[in-house]
This record gives structure tokens, sequence and C-alpha cells, in this order.
């Protein structure tokens, strides 16, 4: 295996009395999609807050092609080369969808023509450059959630980070974001590290799974390892159903 | 034609423009002293509404004491003349640098501390508070007693020296306001104005973006304070005295944001169409109060205009009348 891209090492976080992040360690390969999975609570988000640098870590150090990026500000850590989307989506409401994405496509050129072209090409991509003319804020859910990942998309990151983007989706439009993130991946090699409570999503799209449950990772390996594995079925799917189908 | 495609106008509203721009050109010769004052006036508030505007309207800081830059800009400009018999124009500058600097600190330690929203607005009330009451004691610049210019009865206007009629004025603080209206264009098409637009719409998600927040709000905010101190070294030179407690007035911070507010924040055109209603109106209310012996007519009026346009238009007059005139063609 090559060096990976992205690096957690030993990455924790504490809450006052809450230890939300507890020695977790993973890595991302280059142009690999990693799923971060877990009940509600498990610290999925934290972790991306550490890795994106919105909230710094008690301990543990986080590295970027080699390069630490530990306790960066969130705007360095997009410039290293992380680009990442809000579980509670934040859009610009005032501006219109492509001006949204056209403010993440300025990280890469100062040129308004050229970052509007780069916002277009990140529309098509997430099937939104019908609503390209419309105000962030009349949006649906789901079409805010695909803004999100357009306008992190758009700053041409090295690793996209994406918190439930597919919450609040129909399935034929769960495929179509599959087919769109794995197709990103496959033709730019850009590296996903994604949540999703959709497994359908998590299931089809990543090479390697990390299970998190109170702040802990207690299992990684290949979709299919995982879905075997008794730690992870009986954090999901509570004692008497994990017996069941490990009977089955 | 040029101007109009990279002003990125419709032909109708190149051509209302153009009309605006015509009018405000001749009016001077079929006005008399009177209008033309009242003119001086609304331009006075366009311009520091618009100067406003870009740190509050684009980047989303409010401001609360944009007297503070007014007083700056005059004062330096009027003192250097006064008692070193300095340019009006190279005063400017060193007014405009000043203010700059001044208002570059008061975002520095506001945002470096993260204090933001209304307690940000509470401190830009606090630091021009501050520097009236030092102005009221600092001798040099003449304290409570007032600084005056001297008034010269010329024959000509000479705008070398900022000395002439209102006219001369009129003019000067037309092309101002028109060179703020194309550099606030200019500014909102470039990087710099998207990323003013999405933080004042969310900072943490401009911030993950790849935004240095603290930077282009400080940026903003000393872009702000330059252009209002170029406002006030002209008023400095159209007044020919400085008070502190008028120059640095809290009302004078209050009547700075109506005008952009009730024309509608953030917008190009808004400052203007805010300052022409209200001033406009604010005149009229102040002959009626004048002859029917009523006081405080005017600011009774303010009142109302910004209770109407909060309850009723709370984008503002401009993206309204734009629709109704059939300006807003394509998107914008």
């Amino acid at each position: 295996m090559s060096a990976p891209l992205l690096e957690v090492r030993g990455v924790s976080k504490r809450f006052r009395g809450l230890q939300a992040v507890d020695d977790v360690s993973f890595a991302v390969p280059p142009g690999g999609i990693v799923a971060l999975i877990g009940p509600n609570g498990a610290g999925k988000t934290t972790t991306f807050n550490l890795i994106a640098g919105a909230i710094p870590p008690d301990s543990g150090s986080v590295l970027l092609d080699g390069a630490d990026i530990t306790g960066r500000r969130p705007d360095q850590a997009c410039r290293a080369g992380i680009g990442r989307t809000f579980q509670q989506v934040k859009p610009f409401g005032a501006l219109s969808v492509l001006q949204n994405v056209m403010v993440g496509a300025f990280k890469a050129t100062a040129d308004r023509v050229a970052a509007r072209q780069a916002a277009w090409e990140c529309l098509e991509r997430l099937g939104l450059a019908a609503k390209a003319e419309s105000p962030a804020n009349s949006l649906t859910l789901p079409e805010r959630k695909r803004l999100e990942t357009a306008r992190a998309l758009a700053t041409r990151p090295k690793i996209l980070l994406l918190d439930e983007v597919m919450a609040g989706l129909r399935p034929t439009e769960i495929d179509q974001m599959v087919r769109a993130f794995a197709d990103l991946s496959r033709e730019t090699g850009l590296a996903i590290l994604l949540t999703e409570h959709v497994m359908r999503a998590v299931m089809a799209l990543s090479h390697h799974i990390v299970v998190l449950h109170h702040g802990q990772k207690i299992c990684e390996g290949t979709p299919e390892e995982v879905a075997r594995d008794p730690q992870v079925l009986e954090c999901y799917l509570g004692h008497a159903q994990a017996a069941e189908r490990a009977g089955a | 034609m040029r101007a109009a495609r990279a002003l990125d106008l419709s032909p109708r509203a190149a051509a209302a423009l153009g009309l605006f721009v015509a009018v405000m050109l001749l009016l001077p010769l079929v006005a008399n002293a009177y209008v033309v004052s009242v003119l001086v006036v609304v331009l006075f508030s366009a311009y520091f509404g618009q100067s406003w505007n870009v740190m509050t309207g684009f980047a989303g800081q409010l401001s609360l004491g944009h007297a503070l830059y007014v007083g700056l800009g005059a004062y330096t400009s009027a003192a250097l003349f006064v008692h070193l018999g300095l340019s009006p124009w190279l005063g400017m500058v060193a007014g405009m640098a000043v203010a700059t600097l001044a208002g570059s600190a008061i975002a520095a330690l506001s945002f470096r501390f993260r204090v933001g929203g209304v307690y940000f607005a509470l401190l830009t009330i606090a630091f021009a508070e501050f520097t009236r009451i030092l102005f009221d004691h600092f001798g040099w610049v003449g304290a409570t007693e007032g600084l005056f210019l001297p008034v010269a009865n010329l024959s000509h206007d000479d705008p070398l020296r900022l000395r002439g009629s209102s006219v001369m004025f009129y003019y000067l603080l037309l092309a101002l306001s028109l060179a703020a209206l194309a550099l606030s264009h200019a500014l909102l098409n470039r990087r710099v104005g998207y990323y003013w637009q999405a933080i004042r719409e969310d900072e943490e998600a401009a911030r993950a973006l790849g935004i240095d927040v603290f930077r282009y709000k400080i940026a903003a905010m000393a872009l702000s304070a330059a252009m209002t101190a170029l406002g006030g070294a002209l008023l400095a030179f159209y007044d020919n005295n400085l008070y502190p407690d008028t120059v640095f007035a809290m009302g004078r911070s209050i009547e700075i944001i109506i005008a952009p507010i009730i024309g509608g924040l953030g917008t190009l055109f808004g400052p203007i169409v805010g300052a022409f209603l209200l001033t406009g109106l604010g005149e009229t209310m102040t002959n009626l109060s004048t002859h029917f012996e009523i006081n405080g007519l005017k600011q009774w009026f303010y009142g109302a205009a910004l209770l109407a346009i909060v309850a009723l238009q709370p984008s503002g007059l401009w993206p309204w009348l734009r629709r109704a005139l059939g300006l807003a063609e394509g998107r914008r």
C-alpha cells in the first residue's frame, strides 16, 4: 500500500465530562473512499471537526500528504487541501447557487471567469446546474446538501469530507449521488472520507469502513468484513437482532 | 455601451443610469442656490452611505460609529490646512491614512478577541464617543471652541484649495459618489466581494472554504474607514467649521446608516436612492415644521420611514424600485 493521503494518529477530544473522541487512528489512501460510521453520538462529526481544524484535538495528530496539519485553522486546513461539508448545512443564503460555489472556486483562482467555469462544472457534477441562478435559501434540504458538496469540491481539495450529505434523499437520488462520487473519485483521483447513516450508500461507495462507538474505534475493514463483525452488529442492531443475524 | 457592459447592466438599466447622471450633471444649471445646497447634503449622505455599505452591507460587520472616520478625515485635513498650510488634497490623503489606521486597529482588536455582532457594534460606538471626548480636550484643533477654516471671498472656485461655491462641491461630490459606485461594483464582482458576502452570510462556512475571515474583515473596515474619511475631509472644507460634538456626534453615525438601510443594505444603488428619499423628504419636513412651528418633524419622519421600510420592504427600497421600473432583467 502506498503512503496514506490522510493519516489520523491517535486523536482524542474531551468535552467537559464527555470523551467525544478517544484515541482514534485511521488512514485514507490516495484516491480511496473511506466511510466513518457509527450510531448517533459516536464521535463522527467531532472527528471531522478535528481533521478540518474546526476544533483542535487534545492529543494525537493529523497528517495530510505527510504534512502535519494538526490544530490548523479551518481556512488553513482548506488551503492545505481539505474540503468539507457541514452536517448542519450552511449555505450563503442571499447569494445564488452559482455564486455560492464560486466562493469555493476562488480558492484556486482569483479570476472571475475561471471561477465561474469551475463552479459550473461542480454544479453539473452534483446535478444542480438547473438551479444555478436560484438564491441558495430557496433550495430544499437535499439540494442544500448537494450545494455544500459542490462548494467544497470547488476548492479543489485533495480529500473531500462529506458529513451526511445523503440524508433525506430518495433511494434513486442516493444512487445518483453514489454514482457521482464514484465517478469523481475514479476520474480525478479525489479521496473521500464520509460519514453516513444511509447504509445503502456506505456499502456501495466505500472501499474501507471505520466504525466508531462512544468515541472509540471498534472495528475497521472492508464493507464485507465490517458487516460481519459481531461488535458492529451489536452496536447497530442491539443484542437480540445481532444474535439472530449471527445465527442465521 | 462599453460602460454598460462593464457594469453588467441591461440596456434599459444602462439608459436609466445614463439619464440619472445626465440630469445630475445639468441640475445646477437650472436649480437655485437652495436646491443645490440640499443636493450637496443628499450627495454627502449618499457617499457616506456607500462608504458604510462596504463594511456593513457587503461584509456584514455592523458599525454604528462611522462618525469617527468622518471626524478623523475632517479634523486631519482641516488642522493640517489651518496650521501648516498643507493642500486640502494632501490633507485628505493624510486623513484617510489616519482613519484607515484607526479602523484597522479597532477591527483587529475586536476580531482578534472574537467580538462580533451587536457587541462589535457597541464597540464602534464606544470608539467614536471616546474620540469625541478626546477631541473636546484637544487644544491644537480648538477643543470644544471649534476649528475654523478661513473663508476667502473668491470671485471664482478654487478646487485645488477646496475653496469655492456649493456648485463646486456639488460636482466634486457627484464625481465621488459615482466613483464609489464604480468601486463598489468592481469589488462585488471580484474575489474580495464574494468573500465579503460569504463572511456576511456565514463565517464558519466561509472559513471552511479557505477564507482568512480575520484579514478580510479588517480589509473591509479599513477601506470603509478610508472612504468615509475622504468624505469627511470634503465636509470640513464645505462647512468651514468643526466642533467635536457635531462632527463626531452619535446622531451623525445614525444618519449615515439610515439612507443605505432604507435604500437597500448591501445593494449598489440603495445608498443613493435612500439619500435622495430621506434628505429630500427630510428637507420638506424641516420646511413644514418651520412653517407650522412643530419641532422635530424631521426626526419623527426618519423614524416613521425606517419603521415603514422594516415592516413593508425589509430588503430596502431599491430592490423594489428596480423591479417596478423593470430594471431587474436577468439575475441581478
